[in-house]
C-alpha cells in the first residue's frame, strides 16, 4: 500500500472532497450529554444476557445477544456456548426465559436463538429502519455483558470508541483465526472480551452497526483485535432464518482449493462432528478392519500430532491429512486416557491430481 | 493485516472528530499534490477547519478541568522504594483516600509526590481491608490542594470520567497521568477474589485503569471525586486495561470516612443472614443464624426480603451491594414478607470477619457464594513480603501509635479528644461521690426513684424495686425484666462521666453513624468493661453525649438510653428526660425532676 504510485492530483482532489462531505455530514451536530443515556436505555433493553454451555477450562458458559424480534428472537454469537439443550437468556428486565438455537451460520458466527415464552413482545431491533454503517472516525458504543459483569436485571456494560477501519478481517493460520473472514467494523475499545460476543455496536445515536465478535489474539504479538461483523452481513441470514427458509452457505473455505490427497475415512478414521470452531479433532468411530483398527486407534482418541506436527482441531487435522505424501508412513499420537499412544498407518499410494500441481 | 496490527488494542480516545482532523490533516501535509490543490481551493489552514465549536469547548473543559484536579492526585511510594500506587488529597489538612492493597505493601510511613513536584511524608490512617480503602494523611502542610467530595449516586451509563494517577508507576515527576471514558455500568458487585477484599456497589468504566492506577480517583466530567479507581477485569490478556475498571464509589467511602479517621481496622458487615434467589425471582432467606438480632425480630428462613436500607431488594447481588457498603455496628431498617405479611423492623448490622481475619489483612476466605471463573486481580497488588521497611521520618514518628486493631492509635487519640471535648460544659464530675438521686415521674405517670452509687444501682418504680449490685463479683443483671440491663446501663453512665478513663478496660472512638439508623449523624465512642460494651454517641457539633446503647453480654438485646433537654443542678448539667428502649420496644421515658447528692453510706 505505501509503495502504490501516487495517483493523479484531480483523482485525490475528489477523494479529499469526498472525505470533507463525509466528514460534514456524519460530524455529530454536538456533544450532546441527553442523546446517550437514552441511547444507552434504549439499545440496553434490546440487549439479552445468554448462558449456556462452558464453566470449565476458561471456557466462559455466558455471551450476549440481541433482539431482533418482538414475538422473542434473539441474534447472538454461533460459540461453544450455545451447545446445550440447557440455554437460557436473560431479558433486560431480568425475566429468564429458556430459549433454542432456530438457526445458524457458523460463518457468520451467527445463531438465532427462540425464545421458548409466549406473548413476548419485547423492545426489538428493526433490522431495515435502525440499521446504519459507519467509516473510520464514527464515535460508537458497545454493549456486553462481557466478563458477566451483569445479573438479572442489572443494565449490560457499555464501552466507547471510535471506529478504526472498515477492513476485511484479513486473517491467517498463526496470526489471527476467526471463522469469520468478511468485512468487520475494527474499533479502538476493547469491545472483545470473554462474554462480549453477540453484543452490540452502535453509533452514540443507537443506530445498530454491527454484532460484537469473539476475541481475537494475534498468535504472535499476542495483541488482541476487537471487531464487530456489520448487521448489513448478517441482516438476511437472521431475517431468513427467523422466516424458517435459510439454508446454510456453502463451506468455500481454504480446503476448497487446498490441497486434499487424502480424508481420514480414507484410514478408517471417523471424526467427531466439526461443530466448534476448533472442535478438538477426537475419533468418533473406527471402521473395522481399517488401517486405522489394524493401528490400534479406537473411538475417543483424540488426535494430537501428525507426523510431528500438532493439531488444533478437526480442520487442521483434515487439512495436515490433505498434505501427506502418498505412500509412506503416517505417524499419529492421539490421547488415550491419561496416555500418549503413538500409531502408524501405512499411507496408501496414490497418483498426483491435477490439483495438486495449484499449489 | 495492517490495518488489524496496528488498530489492535489502540486506546480510547474520545476524541474521535478531533483525531480525524489531525490525522487527515497530517496526512494532507505529506502530500504535496494536496497541498496544491486546497491552495487553489482557498482552503485555510488547520486553524480554519470547521470544526464544531462544541467540539472545541468540550475539549478546553477537559484541559482545564483535568489541570485543575492534577493537584490532588497523589503519587504513592512505599518508603523501601518497592511499588506504589495512586491516591487523592481530599483535605486541605493532608487526608488523602488510596487503596488498601496499595499501603499494605507500603509501612506505616509512606512518601508521597504530587504535582508541585514535592516529596512528601506520609503516615497510615485508617484500613478497610475488606471495601479495598485506606485513608493516609500527608504531612508538612496545613493547605493541600485537594479534590472535592461528589455524590455517586448522581453518575449515569455514559457519563463521562477522569481517572488520575500512576498507572506503571510512570510519575516520576510527579505528574499523574490521564485516561478519559465513560461510566459502563453502576451498582456492579464484584465477588471477592481469593482474598476478603469485595468490590460492592461499585461504579464499572471503560476508563483506562492500569497497575499502578490503584488508589487512584474518578472524577465526573466536572472534576467531582466520584470514586477510588482499584480493580479491573483482567484474564488472559494480562494486567493491562481490557475495557473493565471498577471504581469503589465515594458514598460508600463517605459512609466509612469517620471509621477510617478513628485509625482502626474497619470492618464491613453482614446481616446474619444468607438470601437466595427463588424461582419466582423473589429474593429469600436461605440461612440465618439463631443468635443474630434478625433472629430475634422474627426474621425466618425462607421469609422474602422485600427492602433493605430504603433500597428494594430484586437480586442477591443487589442485597449484597446494599449490604457492601454499610460498616459494622450500623442500624438498617430492613422489610420483609412472609404469607403476605410485611414486617418492619431496625437492626444492627454484625461484623463480617473476625478480628483475627482482617489483622492478616485479607487472607482467602472461601464463601458458599463464591463464583468460578472471571477472574479478577487488583491492578496492582504489593509484594507480599514486608517490605524494607526504612526508619519513619524522626520528626514524624510520633505520629504512628501502635495497638492492636488499630492501623495507627495516635489519630484514635485524637479523634477521642475531639468528640469529648464538649464534655466539660456540663461540670465535673470526677468528684460527685456518692449516690446520686433522681426522682420524678414517666411519660406514663409513674412516679419512680433512681439511685447510682458506687456500691449499687437501684430503681423504684411502678410499686416494684430493682437492684444491680455492683461489688467484683455481680454479673450485670436484666433489670426491669426485657430492660437490656437499664441499672447497668445506668451504671455505666456514672462510670463513664466520672472516670471514664481509669474504669473502663477499652475505650475508643469508633468512628460516626446515624442515631438509631435514621437520625442525623453522631460520633460514636466504644467502651468494654469485661463483657459489658456500651455505644456512646455525641452530637458532632456541641460534643453533647445524646444517650448510648449498653449490651451486657453478647448476642443479647441492648439497652438503649436516649437523653433529652438538660437540667441545672449543683452547677452541673443533667438530661432532663431518659429515654429507655430495648428490643424494638419502649421501657420508659423518664422525666427528671431533681437530682440530689447524698453521701453513700457504706454497708
Amino acid at each position: 500500500m505505501t509503495s502504490r504510485t501516487i495517483p493523479p492530483a484531480w483523482k485525490l482532489m475528489v477523494i479529499v472532497l469526498l472525505q470533507w462531505a463525509v466528514v460534514f455530514v456524519s460530524r455529530p451536530s454536538s456533544v450532546s450529554a441527553q442523546s446517550i443515556h437514552s441511547t444507552i436505555s434504549r439499545v440496553s433493553r434490546r440487549t439479552v444476557k445468554v448462558f449456556g454451555a462452558g464453566g470449565i477450562r476458561r471456557l466462559h458458559s455466558y455471551s450476549t445477544g440481541f433482539v431482533v424480534s418482538s414475538r422473542g428472537h434473539v441474534a447472538t454469537i454461533w460459540s461453544h456456548v450455545l451447545d446445550t439443550e440447557e440455554l437460557t437468556v436473560v431479558l433486560s428486565d431480568g425475566r429468564k426465559v429458556r430459549a433454542k438455537v432456530l438457526g445458524a451460520e457458523p460463518q457468520l458466527d451467527l445463531a438465532v436463538l427462540e425464545l421458548e415464552a409466549e406473548n413476548l413482545d419485547l423492545p426489538a431491533w428493526d433490522l431495515e429502519a435502525e440499521v446504519s454503517d459507519a467509516g473510520p472516525g464514527t464515535r460508537v458504543l458497545g454493549f456486553s455483558n462481557m466478563f458477566r459483569v451483569a445479573t438479572g436485571d442489572e443494565m449490560v456494560s457499555v464501552l466507547h470508541g471510535v471506529v478504526a477501519a472498515k477492513a476485511p478481517l484479513a486473517t491467517r493460520r498463526g496470526a489471527f483465526e476467526t471463522s469469520y473472514e468478511g468485512t468487520a467494523f475494527i474499533v479502538d475499545a476493547v469491545t472483545n472480551n470473554p462474554g462480549a460476543g453477540g453484543g452490540v455496536l452502535t453509533t452514540r445515536s443507537g443506530r445498530l452497526l454491527g454484532m460484537i465478535g469473539k476475541e481475537l489474539r494475534h498468535a504472535e504479538s499476542n495483541t488482541w483485535v476487537n471487531y464487530a461483523v456489520p448487521i448489513s452481513e448478517l441482516k438476511g441470514p437472521i431475517q431468513e432464518i427467523i422466516a424458517g427458509k435459510y439454508r446454510a452457505r456453502q463451506r468455500e473455505p481454504d480446503e476448497a482449493d487446498s490441497v486434499a490427497r487424502f480424508t481420514p475415512l480414507e484410514f478408517g478414521i471417523v471424526l467427531v462432528p466439526d461443530v466448534l470452531f476448533r472442535t478438538p479433532a477426537f475419533i468418533d468411530r473406527v471402521q473395522p478392519s481399517s488401517a486405522a483398527a489394524v493401528a490400534g486407534l479406537r473411538p475417543d482418541d483424540l488426535v494430537l500430532f501428525i507426523n510431528g506436527d500438532l493439531v488444533q482441531s478437526c480442520r487442521v487435522f483434515k487439512q495436515r491429512l490433505g498434505r501427506i505424501e502418498s505412500g509412506g508412513v503416517l505417524k499419529l499420537t492421539v490421547r488415550r486416557g491419561d496416555k500418549l499412544v503413538p500409531v502408524e498407518l501405512p499411507v496408501p499410494a496414490k497418483p498426483a491430481t491435477e490439483k495438486d500441481e495449484t499449489r | 493485516m495492517s490495518v488489524v496490527n496496528r488498530m489492535s488494542r489502540m486506546n480510547q480516545s474520545g476524541q474521535g472528530i478531533v483525531k480525524r482532523f489531525e490525522q487527515r490533516d497530517g496526512s494532507c501535509c505529506r502530500s504535496w499534490p494536496i497541498a496544491v490543490v486546497l491552495l487553489v481551493l482557498g482552503a485555510l489552514p488547520r486553524s480554519g477547519w470547521a470544526i464544531d465549536p462544541a467540539v472545541l469547548a468540550a475539549e478546553a473543559k477537559r484541559v482545564e478541568v483535568s489541570s485543575r484536579l492534577a493537584t490532588s492526585v497523589v503519587a504513592i511510594f512505599s518508603r523501601g522504594g518497592r511499588g506504589g500506587g495512586s491516591g487523592v488529597l481530599i483535605s486541605s489538612d493532608g487526608y488523602a483516600l488510596t487503596n488498601f492493597h496499595v499501603t499494605r505493601g507500603a509501612g506505616t510511613f509512606m512518601k508521597c509526590g504530587l504535582n508541585d513536584g514535592q516529596l512528601y511524608d506520609a503516615v497510615i490512617v485508617g484500613i478497610d481491608p475488606t471495601g479495598d480503602v485506606a485513608l493516609i494523611k500527608l504531612l508538612g502542610r496545613d493547605n493541600f490542594p485537594h479534590a472535592t467530595l461528589g455524590d455517586s449516586d448522581t453518575l449515569r451509563v455514559g457519563d463521562w470520567t477522569f481517572a488520575m494517577g500512576n498507572p506503571f508507576l510512570l510519575a516520576t515527576d510527579f505528574q499523574p497521568t490521564v485516561t478519559y471514558g465513560i461510566v459502563s455500568g453502576l451498582h456492579r458487585y464484584q465477588y471477592p477474589a481469593g482474598t476478603i477484599l469485595e468490590y460492592t456497589d461499585c461504579i464499572q468504566i471503560d476508563t483506562s485503569i492500569n497497575p499502578g492506577n490503584s488508589g487512584g480517583p474518578l472524577f465526573s466530567s466536572d472534576g467531582q471525586l466520584m470514586g477510588i479507581n482499584g480493580r479491573g477485569s483482567f484474564e488472559k490478556r494480562g494486567r493491562v486495561n481490557s475495557g473493565a475498571g471498577y471504581a469503589i464509589s465515594i458514598n460508600q467511602i463517605k459512609l466509612f470516612m469517620d471509621h477510617l479517621r478513628s485509625g482502626r481496622v474497619v470492618d464491613h458487615a453482614t446481616l446474619g443472614a444468607t438470601v437466595a434467589t427463588r424461582e419466582d425471582g423473589a429474593v429469600v432467606v436461605d440461612g440465618i443464624l439463631d443468635a443474630s438480632e434478625a433472629f430475634r425480630r422474627g426474621l425466618r428462613e425462607g421469609d422474602e426480603i422485600v427492602s433493605f436500607a430504603g433500597r428494594s431488594v430484586r437480586s442477591v447481588n443487589q442485597f449484597k451491594n446494599i449490604l457492601g457498603i454499610y460498616p459494622k455496628g450500623w442500624k438498617l431498617p430492613l422489610v420483609f414478607r412472609r404469607d403476605g405479611v410485611r414486617t418492619e423492623t431496625l437492626l444492627r448490622l454484625r461484623a463480617l470477619h473476625r478480628a483475627s481475619e482482617l489483622a492478616g489483612g485479607g487472607k482467602p476466605k472461601p464463601k458458599p457464594g463464591d463464583k468460578p471463573g472471571g477472574k479478577k486481580k487488583r491492578p496492582n497488588q504489593p509484594s507480599r513480603r514486608r517490605p524494607a521497611v526504612a526508619k519513619p521520618p524522626e520528626k514524624y514518628k510520633h505520629l504512628y501509635v501502635k495497638k492492636s486493631g488499630f492501623s495507627n492509635y495516635y489519630f484514635n487519640q485524637l479523634e477521642q479528644k475531639r468528640t469529648l471535648s464538649g464534655m466539660s460544659r456540663l461540670g465535673d464530675f470526677a468528684a460527685v461521690t456518692g449516690a446520686w438521686v433522681f426522682l420524678g415521674t414517666t411519660a406514663a405517670g409513674d412516679a419512680y426513684q433512681l439511685t447510682l452509687a458506687d456500691s449499687g444501682v437501684g430503681l423504684s418504680w411502678k410499686q416494684q424495686a430493682y437492684f444491680q449490685e455492683l461489688s467484683k463479683s455481680a454479673e450485670p443483671l436484666d433489670e426491669p425484666k426485657s430492660s437490656g440491663g437499664l441499672l447497668y446501663a445506668m451504671h455505666m453512665w456514672r462510670s463513664f462521666l466520672m472516670q471514664r478513663e481509669r474504669v473502663f478496660g477499652e475505650f475508643y472512638y469508633l468512628g460516626s453513624e446515624p442515631l438509631d439508623g435514621s437520625g442525623a449523624r453522631v460520633d460514636v465512642m466504644v467502651s468494654e468493661l469485661g463483657n459489658v460494651r456500651c455505644r456512646w454517641y455525641f452530637d458532632r457539633k456541641r460534643g453533647q453525649l445524646l444517650g448510648w446503647d449498653c449490651r451486657i453480654e453478647e448476642e443479647t438485646d441492648e439497652c438503649e438510653v436516649r437523653f433529652g433537654g438538660e437540667i441545672d443542678s449543683g452547677g452541673r448539667r443533667w438530661p432532663k428526660t431518659i429515654t429507655v428502649r430495648s428490643a424494638g420496644g419502649l421501657v420508659a421515658k423518664f422525666a427528671v425532676e431533681t437530682v440530689t447528692i447524698r453521701p453513700e453510706v457504706s454497708k
